[in-house]
Parts: structure tokens; sequence; C-alpha cells
């Protein structure tokens, strides 16, 4: 290397370096320094607690009930979504017409892909808006108008405690399908076409494809599908601080980790408390990163 | 490593189209029926709440709200614009114009810097600062959230267009560092190398002959920038309440229409927020799409 070279990247680093310690290094480790103590957020005086702050969150009512939440979006947004985004990528690649040239992809392809994709890039208030509204539980709310027309009935959506959570679930589902079927699409379509081609004259049927070529050789882009989603479904702040009663209404049925964080650190003064739940939340995506990835590991196939 | 996935790929429409006439299959298939039906079905769910918003946008609180939404506006309400824009969304265009040109700017470059030094230069603690870029991309803001309001705080950048970018840049650098990193690594090194034995500087050849070599990657990348930046929601509502951002305005105006019923100015000001993307991601949907997934399988 030239001399003077180190000067030079000194000079490249120093800025952004900076930038990055002050707004995203150094609020990391606080985070884990005020999670032992009381500190309010209000006043600069504070004393250690040590792990009281941890030990109080296992009694709290209202934090569990937001961890279970949580959980429960964990376990369907990445589910559903990775089986409704595959589902749509295969039929789009292979649902079309078959003759002497194999297995066609459909027709409209394209305008499925600009459709489907959308969402990704409405911001999240705006997503939350329109469905908010659109599931207005009187009985002209549009969905309701349409679910009565088919001879469903009509329901509350987010009114009921009971089905809240769903509802907000199913929009974190609408708006997330279409980006992982593009992620899914271009990887389906880097699968060289004779692969299918000869599993075709050997006489196996679509589906068998599906499930022995197509959902092996995707097994990468599932995982870190799986990994993305499992964060996102983690966080859920911004949907359910826009589109719930309360924020996180009705009777906590919506509430979520991230809102007690903001609850806890911005309303009621209890900004070391708030920290403790930040802590267990990096963990926590620290775990699922971790299993997800040991989880899913597989021989690497080359093609 | 691919650097760019090709959205079309091969298709196989790009399948060899000329048949033999008697072997051409033109009937409809149980299978095709299903797959259109099937995917018909999901963009009318996608499509229809997206463009019942956009004519909502035109219409009145009652017919909104009355016994058949579906139905179009008698007059066209094209007031509402009037009202949401005098309710503070103009401002709130700007504020978000403003934060994203710097934000997004300061964030291709500082964040292009960083990963061309760490992609092209051997220096002591260089896999360490890319690791912890790396490690920024996977640890929920949410963490940080309440110490980073005091540490903006403390510099007196609360609800300042200052505040916000800086804050925004350093969010957006690790994927950026991530991203960009990789694509310095495919780039040829002997054209560098050249530039460096003629003379010019390290900067010079940075600047002169690398960044103008990375154009597609950072397209890619300021695209995933310019949108995430735009829809960001989180930091700027704790970070910036006096002084919204369009997606923080459009919440705060949900919550006064529960009040005021005037739904037909909120979607107003819904339009005014979606119209800009989506024409963007019209314009540009093949770079949009490519450049989000692509960055998602790095």
């Amino acid at each position: 290397m030239r001399h003077g070279s180190y000067r030079f990247v000194a000079s490249f680093l120093a800025i952004p370096l900076a930038l990055y310690a002050i707004f995203v290094i150094s609020p990391f480790a606080q985070a884990f320094y005020y999670s032992l103590t009381d500190w309010t957020g209000v006043s600069p005086k504070f004393k250690f607690v040590g792990l009281e702050n941890f030990k109080t969150l296992t009694h709290d009512a209202v934090f569990r009930a937001a961890l279970g939440h949580n959980v429960i979006l964990l376990i369907g947004v990445p589910l559903l979504v990775i089986f409704l985004a595959l589902v749509f990528a295969y039929l789009l690649n292979v649902g079309g017409r078959s003759n002497s040239a194999g297995v066609q992809g459909v027709r409209g392809n394209g305008f499925y892909k600009l459709a489907f994709f959308l969402p990704q890039v409405l911001s999240i208030p705006v997503i939350a808006v329109i469905w908010s509204v659109v599931m207005t539980s009187t009985d002209n709310g549009l969905a309701n108008t349409v679910t009565k027309k088919l001879g469903l009935g009509t329901s509350e959506y987010l009114a009921s405690p009971k089905i809240a959570l769903y509802c907000v679930m199913w929009v974190m589902i609408w708006g997330s399908v279409g980006f992982y079927l593009v992620l899914f699409n271009a990887a389906m379509s880097g699968i060289p076409k004779d692969i299918f081609e000869a599993a075709i004259i050997d006489g196996a049927t679509r589906l068998s494809t599906f499930f022995r070529i197509t959902l092996p050789l995707l097994w990468d882009t599932i995982q870190t599908a799986w990994v993305y989603l499992a964060i996102m479904a983690l966080d859920a702040y911004a949907l359910v601080a826009v589109m719930t009663a309360g924020p996180g209404g009705p009777d906590n049925s919506t509430q979520v980790m991230g809102l007690q964080i903001a609850n806890n650190g911005f309303q009621f003064g209890r900004a070391g408390y708030a920290s403790a739940m930040g802590v267990v939340l990096f963990f926590l995506t620290l775990l699922i990163a971790a299993v997800m990835l040991r989880a899913t590991r597989r021989d690497r196939i080359e093609y | 490593m691919t650097l760019q996935i090709d959205v079309e790929g091969t298709r196989s429409e790009d399948a060899p189209k000329i048949q033999p006439a008697g072997l051409k299959d033109r009937s409809f298939s149980p299978v095709n029926v299903f797959s259109h039906t099937v995917l018909i079905g999901w963009s009318i769910l996608v499509v229809v709440p997206f463009i019942w918003s956009l004519i909502a946008s035109l219409k009145s609180t009652g017919e909104i709200f009355g016994d058949n939404p579906w139905a179009l506006p008698k007059t066209l309400l094209w007031d509402n614009f009037t009202k949401a824009w005098d309710k503070g969304v103009g401002d709130y265009l700007g504020n978000s114009i403003v934060v994203v040109v710097f934000g997004v700017a300061g964030t291709m470059l500082f964040g292009s810097m960083v990963a061309y030094v760490l992609a092209r230069y051997e220096f002591p603690g260089n896999r360490f600062i890319y690791y912890l870029f790396a490690a920024g991309m996977m640890f929920p803001t949410f963490l940080a959230i309440v110490p980073l309001f005091f540490v903006v705080k403390n510099f007196g950048m609360i609800s300042t267009y200052q505040g916000l970018i800086l804050v925004y840049i350093a969010y957006s650098l690790p994927f950026t560092v991530f991203f960009m990193h990789a694509f310095f690594r495919t780039l040829p090194t002997s054209i560098a190398e050249a530039a460096l034995v003629d003379g010019a500087s390290h900067a010079t050849t940075f600047f002169r002959v690398m960044l103008p070599m990375a154009k597609p990657g950072l397209l890619s990348v300021g695209i995933f920038n310019v949108l995430g930046q735009w829809n960001q929601f989180v930091l700027p509502s704790f970070l910036s309440p006096e002084k919204p951002v369009l997606s923080q305005g459009i919440a705060t105006l949900l919550g006064s229409q529960r009040y005021e019923n005037d739904w037909g100015t909120l979607f107003a000001a819904l339009t005014i927020a979606m119209v800009p993307v989506v024409v963007v991601y019209l314009v540009f949907y093949r770079q949009v799409q490519a450049g989000l997934t692509g960055a998602t399988l790095k």
C-alpha cells in the first residue's frame, strides 16, 4: 500500500464512523446500561437496581400479554407470508399452459408482480389508515358490505378483542406477500429450465417438481425470508400504534413489545424499565436469528 | 453473490415461441384457470383498497361511511385537497422532502466512502468495522429508541431537520455499507490502480473513477434508501414531534379525524402521501423490485 493511504482511510472513515457511534452504537450500549437502573428519563439522578427491572418484567401482566402477541405474530406472519408467496411465485412460473415447449408461466406475469408488490412502497401509516377504514366495524364498512353480500355475515374487526390481533396480522401479511413473491420469483427464475423439462419428460407432475426441485433449490432464500419476517413480527409497533384503539386495544388485545417500550419510556417516566424491555427484545431477536439459521441449515445446492 | 437479480430472468415466456402448429395447445387447462383465479383474487385484494382510497379523497364523509361506501362520489370534492394542505400536509410534505433529499445524499456519500475503504484497503480493524456495521442491520431500532431520544435531545436537535437527517444517515449506513461493500468487491482493481499510478490521489480515484463505475449499485441502494427514508415512521415520531414528516402527519390526522369526522380530507392527505412513491414505483418498478429484493439476498 502506498505511503499516505492510512491517512486517506482515516479521513474517509472519520465522519461516518462518528455518526454511527453517536446515533447507533451509543444508544444501543446505553440501553443495556439503563436497563440496570431506575432512571425515569426526566431527572438526571438515578441509581443502580441490578436486575430488579427484569424481575418486575416477569410479573408485568401487560408486558407478558404483549410478548405473547409478538410470539403469535412471530409464528403466524412468516408461515403464512412464505406459504402464500411461494404458491403465487410457483403459479406465476409454471401455472400456465403446458405444451411441447414444457410448462409455461402464466400470461400477465408482469402485471401480477407489479400489483402484488405495490404495498411494499407505501408507508405503514398509509397502509394502516386504509385498512382501518376497510375494516370499519359497522355494517357499512367496506369489508362488511362485501362479506354480507357473499353471505358470510359481518365482523367487528379491530373493535373486537378476540380478533383485533389477527386483523393486524392480516395487514402485515397483506403488506409483505408481494415483496417475498418477487424475491422467490427471482430465485425461481434462476433455476435452469432444463431441470424442469428433464423431470417432466421423466414423468414428474407439476406438484412433485415443486417439492422435489423448486423447494430444495430455494431453501437459502426461504431461510433469509424467515429471519427478516421474524424481525418484522417482533416489531409491529407502527401498525399497532396507528391502527388500534388506545393504541394496543381494545382491552390490551393488540399490545406489542414496541408499544410497551414507547409507553414506559416516554409516557410513564420509566426509561430504565423500558430499556430492560428493549434488552429482552434484543436477546429474543438474537435467539430467533440463531435458531432459524441453525434449524434450517442444509447443504447448499449449487447449480 | 449476484449483484443484480434479473427480475425478468429466464422466464418461460422467453422459451422458443415458434412451435409446430399442430402441437400448439390453445385450450385453457384447469391448472391455468386455477392459477389465474388465485392470482386475480390476490390482485383485487391489493389493488382495490388502494384505488378505493384514491377515490375516497374526492368524497364527503357521508359518502365514505354511508349506506354504500362503494358508490362513486356525486360531486368531486377537490376541496378536500385544499383542506388537507391547509391542515399541515403541505408542511409535512416539505419536511419529508428536505429530510429525504439530504438524508439520502448523505447516506450515499458516507455509505459508499466507508464501503470503498473497507472493500479495497487493508488496515488493522477493517473486519471489525465491517462487522460493526453489519450488526446494525439486525437489531431492532426499538432497543435504542429511548436512549437515542436523549442523545438527540442533548444535541438540542429534537424536531429539527439536522437531527432527523443525521439520525436517518446513521441508521441507513449499515445496509448501504453492506451492499456497496459487496459491489465494490466485484469491480475490477486494475482501473483504480492505473489511476493511482498516473498520480491521482486516493480520494480523486474514488470520486472520479470508482464512484462512476459503481452507478448500478448506487441506483439500487439509492432507491432502497429513498423509499425507506420517505416511509420512515418510528424514528420521526419520537425524534421530531413538532416537525412531523408526512407518514407521521398521516397518523396524526387519523387520530384527529376520530373527533373531527372529516374523512375526505384524511384520504386527500393519504393520496398526497401515496402518489409520489407510487409514481416512482410505476416508472422504475423493475429497478425498485430488483433493488429491494436483490438487496435482501446478499
